[in-house]
C-alpha cells in the first residue's frame, strides 16, 4: 500500500471532518475569534484547510446544557492521524464548545462533499420546484 | 367441525390483504447508486426514522443490508450533533 512505503520525512495525510456546536451566548465577534483560532490550530498543526462551513444559530433537536441553540461550525481538512487527538483535547478545554464530532472521510464521502460545494444538489432541489410551479 | 376447505387459489397464497397489491421493495441507495449518507442532512435522514425518532427496519424501508448499515450509523451520528433527536414525539 502506497500509505506503508512513505519514508518518515514524508507525513501522510489523511482526511477529517469535524462538526463543533459553539454555545449560543457568544458574541458575533467572539464566535468570529474562536473559528479563526481553529483554523489556525489546523494549519498550525501540519493540516491543511479544505472546505470550512458556518450553519450560524441553528436550532437544536434537544436541549445541550440547557440550551436551545448553537452555532454549527464544519471544518473539513487533512491532517496526520496524531492531530486528530491533538484537537478534539482542544475542544474538550475549550467551555464555548457544547458537542464536537471528528469523522475521517472515505472517497465516497470526499466526492459528496465535492459535489455538495459545487452546489449540485442545490441545484437539482432548485429545478424540481420550478418544476412543481 | 371444520369446514370445507375452499378451493386452493395460488394468487391468495402470499397476499394476505388483496385490497393492497404487493409492490417489489427497492433499495434506494442502489437504484440510484448513492455512495455516501450524509449525517448532516436531517431532512434526508428523516426517510428512515419514524415518529419516535426510532430507526425504521430494513423489511420497511427495503435498504440493503449493506446501506442500513450506514444509515444506522449516520442516524446516531446525527443524534449525537443534535441534528436528530434521540427521543420524540409526533416528529413526522
Amino acid at each position: 500500500m502506497a500509505a506503508k512505503k512513505t519514508t518518515n520525512e514524508q507525513v501522510v495525510l489523511n482526511d477529517y471532518e469535524s462538526v463543533i456546536i459553539f454555545t449560543p451566548v457568544l458574541s458575533e465577534e467572539q464566535l468570529k475569534d474562536a473559528v479563526a483560532k481553529y483554523r489556525s490550530f489546523i494549519t498550525d498543526n501540519g493540516g491543511e484547510m479544505v472546505h470550512e462551513e458556518n450553519w450560524g444559530l441553528t436550532k437544536l433537536a434537544y436541549a445541550i446544557d440547557k440550551k436551545t441553540t448553537g452555532f454549527y461550525i464544519i471544518y473539513e481538512y487533512k491532517a496526520p492521524a496524531e492531530f486528530v487527538a491533538k484537537f478534539e483535547l482542544a475542544f474538550r478545554r475549550d467551555e464555548r464548545i457544547m458537542r464536537f464530532l471528528t469523522t475521517s472521510l472515505d472517497k465516497h464521502a470526499q466526492v459528496y462533499n465535492q459535489r455538495k460545494r459545487n452546489g449540485e444538489f442545490n441545484q437539482n432541489k432548485k429545478e424540481k420546484q420550478q418544476e412543481g410551479k | 367441525m371444520s369446514r370445507p376447505r375452499t378451493q386452493h387459489n395460488p394468487a391468495m397464497v402470499f397476499n394476505t390483504t388483496p385490497e393492497t397489491p404487493l409492490k417489489k421493495k427497492y433499495c434506494r441507495f442502489k437504484k440510484n447508486g448513492i455512495k455516501y449518507i450524509d449525517y448532516k442532512d436531517a431532512n434526508f435522514l428523516m426517510k428512515f426514522v419514524n415518529e419516535q425518532g426510532k430507526i425504521l427496519p430494513r423489511r420497511i424501508t427495503g435498504t440493503s443490508l449493506k446501506y442500513q448499515r450506514k444509515i444506522a450509523l449516520a442516524v446516531k451520528k446525527a443524534r449525537h450533533l443534535a441534528i436528530l433527536p434521540y427521543v420524540a414525539d409526533g416528529l413526522k
